[in-house]
């Protein structure tokens, strides 16, 4: 389990526990988290589960793979090296108070 | 009075993300949501792919689990269906006979699909593909010996299943009665480049042709499919595949404007204004088509449950999502973006011989969208083009060297290089 935060672009923050296989994407989805919308489901087709790392973050996430970086040329809001599909970050205790920055739009 | 209850009728994709977004946005109300699929709202995309070869356990095709209702105070209503609408009274009455005050109604109620209408349709082992009942009737048959499977109709579900069956071992045949795949879909080259894929990997496609009809073995099963003219061919399993009927009934009780769908304005409001129809079943007028469609796509369905939701909550605003849409099939990624099936202009860009490649889409000069396949960028540069109402020229896209990602978008920081200091000006 791992305590997620995802901060709006308001500045407020929504903070859920999110367990394990789930992925940043689902936990956002399962809590009803304005601002993902995963309209593929968590397939890395439609880059509309955007999110950018905050800039500070310390903790390991996995590498972004060439269907990840080809994607996020698609998003809504632009893409910065903060950026990542949600749907590509799994849970786990390792990424236990992650902050995730939600974007204006997603589609 | 019930004036800030909303009632959806249909728990699909877009009943469901209805009733999510309403309480995203903050409704307070009382949201009732009625489905007659007794597990509730499902994940329909992996009905036709992983689910069969038990890549995607059952438990995965549920959309969200039963606590995200709870949580949500979403009162989901499963294995029940609306049966009426009483639009004096502003309420529905369901097939139990329980009767429902709404203030405002969403008519979700979706599709079902084409049955072929030929003798002997109704023999066991010939099925279709909608809910998880029928994916699980499918998997349960597809998980046996060797069987010879018979796909009518060369759609995006007939050949997902064609490429699932054939991927499990079995003898596959598609039948199609266009003369071509995908042909309400896809522009020529693209659909030719899918069903090459199919007959690469062993499955026989008949274009073309009409299934005339079906014969058991004397025990009620399946064995033979008759063609026009007379070929006949052997089939332990019939998945027909042949378009969807939108369900439209509730909507012509309730005296509502219908016509292949249910009709609604450009804020997917029906005749009366405290009903809004979305998803499958909704016929909307689209800036991408310059008419109204319908268009059966998870995208539409969430778009549309979106905007309704945002309506419901006092932020009316027109639907102007650009259309998309995505398969799999042998690992191959298609994605389309905006409505692709009629431009008199296309642009092919990437390789195609090695399955890498875009097919741009113009009307009258303009990009009206793009079929790609195993070309993530371009799908979702393209999204956003439309979005944004440009695009290039086809005479720039068929530059040398054109490519969507430096005409869209300064260049990208990826992993390990250094975040791109100078903003460039963008037509985005």
């Amino acid at each position: 389990m791992a305590k997620i935060t995802y901060q709006h672009p308001n500045g407020t923050v929504t903070v859920v526990d999110v367990e394990a296989p789930n992925t940043v994407m689902r936990g956002a989805k399962l809590n009803n988290v304005e601002g993902i919308e995963a309209q593929c489901g968590g397939s890395a087709q439609c880059g509309t589960c955007h999110v950018y790392i905050d800039p500070a973050n310390t903790l390991p996430l996995p590498a972004m793979d060439d269907v990840e970086d080809d994607v996020l040329y698609g998003t809504a809001c632009e893409r910065s090296e903060f950026s990542r599909l949600s749907c590509q970050l799994p849970v786990s205790d390792a990424i236990d108070g992650l902050l995730v920055h939600l974007p204006e739009a997603q589609s | 009075m019930a004036a800030d209850s909303v009632v959806v009728a249909g728990a699909g994709q877009a009943g469901a993300d209805t009733a999510a977004a309403l309480r995203a946005k903050g409704f307070t109300g009382r949201i009732t949501l009625i489905g007659d699929e007794p597990g509730g709202p499902c994940d329909r995309p992996p009905l036709s792919k992983g689910y069969l070869t038990g890549a995607v356990a059952p438990e995965e095709t549920v959309l969200r689990p039963p606590s995200f209702y709870a949580a949500q105070d979403i009162e989901l209503m499963a294995g029940h269906r609306v049966a009426s609408v009483d639009r004096d009274r502003h309420t529905v009455c369901l097939a139990s006979g329980l009767r429902l005050p709404y203030g405002t109604l969403v008519l979700a109620t979706g599709c079902r699909p084409r049955t072929l209408p030929v003798p002997g349709a109704s023999l066991s082992g010939v099925l279709t593909l909608r809910g998880t009942a029928d994916a699980e009737d499918l998997r349960l048959r597809l998980s046996g010996s060797p069987k010879r499977v018979v796909v009518v109709g060369a759609g995006f579900i007939g050949l997902e299943v064609a490429a699932t069956a054939r991927g499990l071992g079995h003898e596959v045949t598609v039948v199609e009665a266009q003369p071509r795949a995908l042909a309400r879909a896809l522009t020529p080259v693209m659909a030719e480049r899918v069903v090459t894929g199919h007959r690469d990997a062993g499955v026989r496609v008949l274009l073309g042709r009409e299934v005339t009809a079906l014969y058991g073995d004397g025990t009620g099963r399946v064995r033979v499919m008759e063609l026009d003219g007379g070929e006949r061919i052997a089939a332990d399993l019939v998945v027909v595949g042949i378009g969807v009927v939108p369900n439209t009934d509730l909507a012509l009780g309730a005296g509502l404007g219908v016509g292949d769908g249910i009709v609604v304005d450009s804020h997917l409001r029906t005749d009366d204004p405290d009903i809004y129809a979305i998803g499958d079943c909704a016929r909307f007028p689209s800036p991408y088509a310059g008419r109204h469609i319908r268009l059966e796509s998870v995208q539409n369905a969430t778009d549309q449950a979106r905007c309704v939701a945002a309506a419901i909550c006092g932020e009316p605003a027109p639907y102007t999502a650009v259309p998309w849409f995505w398969s799999e099939q042998y690992g191959l990624r298609l994605q389309m973006a905006g409505l692709t099936a009629a431009p008199d202009e296309t642009v092919t860009v990437g390789d195609v011989a090695g399955g890498r490649f875009s097919v741009l889409c113009f009307r009258g000069g303009l990009l009206i969208g793009a079929e790609s396949l195993n070309r993530p960028a371009d799908h979702g540069i393209t999204r956003r083009l439309l979005a944004a109402g440009t695009g290039p020229s086809p005479e720039a896209a068929r530059e040398p060297g054109f490519d969507l990602k430096t005409f869209a978008r300064p260049p990208a920081p990826v992993r390990g290089r250094a975040p791109v200091q100078e903003r460039q000006t963008t037509p985005v």
